[in-house]
């Protein structure tokens, strides 16, 4: 199969002291500083069961010890399918889902943005939706007999993306 | 405020691709009393946006939200994504005044402000509550009776446990419960709460593909004939990638996955067309026999 991710481990590594600060001031990143490492999101991890590199426990090590290239230009942290078994189950209250998209936050701050999410983001600064339509769809919605979609307001979708700083991202 | 009319909120997924789950829906929500009033100028509910920018994908929920509150309606969605990301939205907004203002300074530009006058469902959830079991199984005409069904629930419908509370997210019963008075018997198969995987497939597809497999061939191997869904996403991962799957790993599943509102038309006698059932990709041919047969 194609597409495995690995991790590159040969890179020496630099560590950034200022870097599980500016993870704890940001919304969802709060909780990074009390895992203590038990490990009980790996182990209930669908994803950690079938993938050679996502273990969500060693991520938050990472960040902890500051080591933000290696966490924020690694592919790992986009592997977490926000099912939230971590969450329910974690002993300590971690927000782990949390933590982890505030780290894939500031990865995009630093250039490193997955192309699908890019997609993601053109098609609703577009059409106000994740996805967009095909006109065949649109057609046989009338068939089925089911009412005219939703039509975002575009010009709210821009000015919100303007306010939060994502239209930057995107474009 | 009503209990029997709600906002309903599509989202993306289902109109993009999942349709069969709104035909389905609107159908039961018809002969159950339920009334959907559109949401004519929605937008997306922020959660595929939440890892790329959290602001933005906040800024899209509370749109959402405050087009709901101006309805002056509860919000009703399919999706079990759009349920749990919006759910948890407007309980943070709610509760949390600092995120509250920082937000509603974002709205102030679109003429918007987030009140917190309205609460988010799923449908499954307005199924429980506002209609209950009982009325559900009166409408119950033609029992599934002896068809075996492996349940999926999808992660966004019951965790994190603290913002949805829908249910024991270890050990649900809700969709069994709505299952069985189909008729139907629900089948236990290995590792049942695992995650279907579908947010990750634009990052390494082999991820929900091999999930997938695992999970179609416990549900096999346990005897199910179909798969019950309540979530487009999931439903899109083991419908519409099966014939995928069964080439990739050399094996054969022949599954078909109905969404929960398809079944439970079915038991209330109405045609698979009104249902939607041809729109499915694993053809639900061999249930469907089954039916014609009994009736």
């Amino acid at each position: 199969m194609s597409n495995e991710v690995k991790e590159e481990t040969s890179k020496p590594l630099r560590i950034d002291p200022w870097f599980k600060h500016k993870v704890l001031e940001m919304p969802g990143g709060e909780t990074l500083k009390i895992c203590f490492q038990c490990g009980t999101c790996t182990s209930s991890c669908p994803i950690a069961h079938i993938s050679d590199s996502y273990r969500p426990n060693q991520i938050i090590r990472l960040a902890q010890f500051g080591l933000k290239d290696k966490v924020l230009s690694s592919k790992t942290i986009w592997l977490c399918a926000a099912c939230f078994t971590c969450v329910d189950r974690c002993p300590q209250g971690v927000e782990m889902e949390s933590v982890l998209r505030t780290l894939k936050n500031l990865a995009v701050k630093e250039g490193h943005i997955p192309k699908v999410f890019k997609d993601l983001g053109s098609a609703v600064l577009e059409t106000g939706f994740a996805y967009k339509v095909p006109e065949l769809r649109l057609k046989s919605r009338k068939d089925l007999g089911l009412p005219t979609l939703p039509k975002a307001k575009i010009e709210d979708v821009k000015k919100l993306a303007e306010k939060t700083g994502f239209i930057a991202i995107v474009s | 405020m009503s209990n029997q009319k709600y906002a309903i909120f599509l989202g993306c997924m289902i109109p993009y691709r999942e349709v069969a789950y709104e035909v389905s829906a609107r159908r039961i929500a018809d002969v159950v009393g339920i009334e959907l009033v559109e949401m004519p100028d929605s937008n997306c509910c922020g959660l595929p946006l939440d890892p790329v920018n959290h602001e933005m994908a906040i800024a899209l929920a509370a749109r959402d939200l405050c087009l709901a509150e101006s309805m002056g309606l509860n919000l009703m969605t399919l999706c079990n994504g759009c349920f749990g990301f919006l759910t948890k939205m407007n309980k943070k907004l709610k509760e949390d005044r600092a995120l509250r203002e920082r937000v509603n300074e974002h709205l102030k530009g679109i003429g918007m402000e987030f009140k917190g006058t309205i609460d988010v469902k799923h449908f499954i959830g307005v199924l429980i509550e506002s209609v209950g079991i009982e009325k559900l199984s009166n409408l119950v005409t033609r029992p599934l009776e002896g068809l075996k069904i492996a349940e999926h629930y999808g992660c966004h419908f019951l965790r994190p446990h603290k913002y949805l509370g829908t249910d024991d997210a270890e050990n649900p019963t809700v969709l069994a419960k709505l299952i069985e008075l189909t008729g139907a018997t629900v089948v236990d198969y290995l590792d049942e709460r695992e995650c279907c995987g579908g947010t990750v497939i634009g990052i390494d597809e082999n991820v929900p593909i091999r999930l997938a497999r695992n999970k179609l061939k416990s549900i096999k191997d346990a005897g199910a004939e179909a798969i019950v869904t309540i979530c487009p996403n999931c439903h899109m991962i083991y419908d519409l990638n099966q014939p995928r799957i069964e080439k990739i790993f050399s094996e054969s599943y022949g599954l078909p996955v109905l969404y929960y509102p398809q079944l439970l038309g079915l038991a209330m006698g109405m045609s698979p067309d009104e249902l939607a059932v041809g729109e499915l990709r694993v053809k639900a041919d061999r249930v469907l026999n089954r039916l014609i047969q009994k009736a």
